[in-house]
C-alpha cells in the first residue's frame, strides 16, 4: 500500500501536542496506524513535547508525594506485555474501538443516491463519521466552513484535483468546493471529521442537512 | 555510556524498573520528572492540587507500563511526556485520545548501544536548539504545547531540526517491517 497524501505537520504538532478535538485525533490515530511516514513525523513533535517537559520549571510536590507513590506503586503489578490488538478488518485498532467492532458493526443510515453515513461518539467541538458512497456515485458539491479530514479506508475517490486511495487522508478547508466522486470498482468507505457543518451547495441537500446531522 | 558528570542516565533507571521492578531507580526517576509534569500541568491551567494528583498518576502509569519502554526509540523525557500529555486530556478536557494502533515491535533485549544513545540525547540536542530559537519562534512552541493556541492558529514551521529524528524512528520502522514481511 503507497500512501500519497498525508497528514500536515500542523495537525501532527497539535495531535502531539494533545490540542486537537476528539473527532481529529480518532483520524490522526486511524491515518498513523497506516502510514509508517507519518507514525515517525508524529514521534519528533512528540520528542518536542519531551524537551518541554525536561525544561519545564519544577514545582515542588508534596512532602509525602514520594512516599505515598512507593506505596501506591507496592500494590500495582507491572502489566506484562501482550501482543498487540491487530484487527483483521478495514478498520485500524483506533476506530475498531471507537466503532465496536469491524464493518459488520456499523449502524449505518441512509443519505439518500445510496449513499450512508454513520456517526461515531464523540466531544461536541468537532464530529466524526463513516462514509458509504457506492461505486461510481458522487457526494453531493459542497463547500466547508471549518476543516474536514477525510481519510479512505476501502475503494478510493477523486475530486478535481487528485485521486485518494486507502490510507489517504484529504485536508480540506474553506479554500476546497470539490464534488468527489467514488471510482468504479469497489464500494468506498471513508472517516471523516469536521469541526464545523458541511455546507451543500444543492436545495434539497441543503433542507435535509439539519435531518442528516452533518 | 559516554556522558558529562552530571548527567544522569534516565533511561538506563526506567529499564531497571522495568526489568527488575527496581523501587531505588524508581524514587530517582521520580523526584527528576513528578515537579516538571506538576509544573506542566499547572502550566496548562491545571490547580495545584489536580496537578499534584495528576503527576502521581503519571509516575504510578511510568510503573505499570514500563515494559513498553524502548530506550532505542524514545527518551524518557519524551516518554513521560506522552503519558502527562494523555492524563491532562483526560483530567483537564474530559477526552478521549485515539491512539494509533501498537506495533509488535516491543523492547528487544539487547539493543544496539548506539541507537540507544542516540534516542537519549536527542531531548539534549533538541533542547539547544530549541533555546537558539528567536523568542517569538519558541513561545509559539510552547504556547503550542501548553494549550493556549486552538489547532489551527498551531504553526507547522517549528524551526527545529526534528528531520534527524524522523529519519531515526523511520529506520527503526523498516527494520520491523522487513522482520514482521
Amino acid at each position: 500500500m503507497t500512501i500519497r497524501h498525508h497528514l500536515s505537520d500542523q495537525l501532527l504538532m497539535a495531535y502531539a501536542a494533545g490540542q486537537l478535538p476528539e473527532a481529529f485525533n480518532l483520524v490522526v490515530a486511524t491515518h498513523v496506524s497506516l502510514c509508517d511516514e507519518c507514525r515517525a513525523r508524529a514521534a519528533s513533535f512528540d520528542a518536542v513535547g519531551g524537551v518541554l517537559l525536561e525544561e519545564a520549571d519544577e514545582i515542588a510536590m508534596g512532602e509525602d508525594a514520594l512516599a505515598r507513590a512507593l506505596e501506591r506503586i507496592e500494590g500495582l503489578p507491572q502489566a506484562t506485555r501482550s501482543e498487540p490488538l491487530k484487527p483483521a478488518g478495514i478498520f485500524p485498532a483506533p476506530l475498531a474501538d471507537y466503532v465496536g467492532g469491524d464493518l459488520s458493526a456499523v449502524r449505518w443510515r441512509k443519505v439518500g443516491g445510496g449513499v450512508k453515513q454513520a456517526i461515531l461518539p464523540t466531544g461536541k467541538d468537532a464530529s466524526a463519521r463513516l462514509l458509504y458512497i457506492p461505486a461510481g456515485t458522487a457526494v453531493p458539491d459542497h463547500g466547508h466552513r471549518g476543516m474536514e479530514l477525510t481519510l479512505v479506508l476501502q475503494g478510493a475517490f477523486a475530486d478535481e484535483n487528485d485521486r485518494f486511495g486507502r490510507g489517504d487522508i484529504e485536508i480540506a478547508d474553506e479554500e476546497v468546493e470539490h464534488t468527489p466522486v467514488a471510482l468504479a470498482g469497489e464500494d468506498c468507505i471513508c472517516l471523516a471529521a469536521t469541526d464545523a457543518p458541511l455546507r451543500f451547495r444543492g436545495l434539497i441537500p441543503r433542507l435535509a442537512q439539519p435531518l442528516l446531522r452533518i | 555510556m559516554a556522558k558529562a558528570e552530571d548527567e544522569t542516565d534516565w533511561a538506563g533507571l526506567l529499564v531497571k524498573v522495568r526489568d527488575h521492578q527496581d523501587r531505588a531507580a524508581f524514587a530517582a526517576l521520580f523526584r527528576h520528572f513528578a515537579p516538571r509534569v506538576k509544573a506542566f500541568l499547572m502550566k496548562s491551567g491545571a490547580g495545584a492540587a489536580l496537578a499534584e494528583e495528576c503527576a502521581q498518576d503519571v509516575m504510578a502509569v511510568l510503573w505499570q507500563k514500563a515494559h513498553l519502554f524502548d530506550p532505542a526509540r524514545a527518551s524518557v523525557a519524551t516518554w513521560v511526556y506522552t503519558i502527562a500529555r494523555n492524563r491532562r486530556i483526560d483530567a483537564l478536557r474530559k477526552a478521549r485520545r485515539a491512539e494509533p494502533e501498537e506495533l509488535d515491535w516491543g523492547p528487544e533485549p539487547e539493543p544496539d548501544q548506539a541507537e540507544v544513545l542516540e534516542a537519549q540525547q536527542e531531548t539534549e540536542r533538541l533542547g539547544r536548539a530549541l533555546a537558539a530559537l528567536p523568542a517569538p519562534q519558541r513561545t509559539l512552541i510552547e504556547r503550542a504545547f501548553y494549550g493556549d493556541l486552538s489547532h489551527s492558529e498551531i504553526a507547522a514551521e517549528t524551526g527545529l531540526p526534528l528531520g534527524t529524528i524522523k529519519s531515526r524512528i523511520r529506520l527503526a520502522l523498516e527494520k520491523l517491517r522487513h522482520q514482521m514481511g
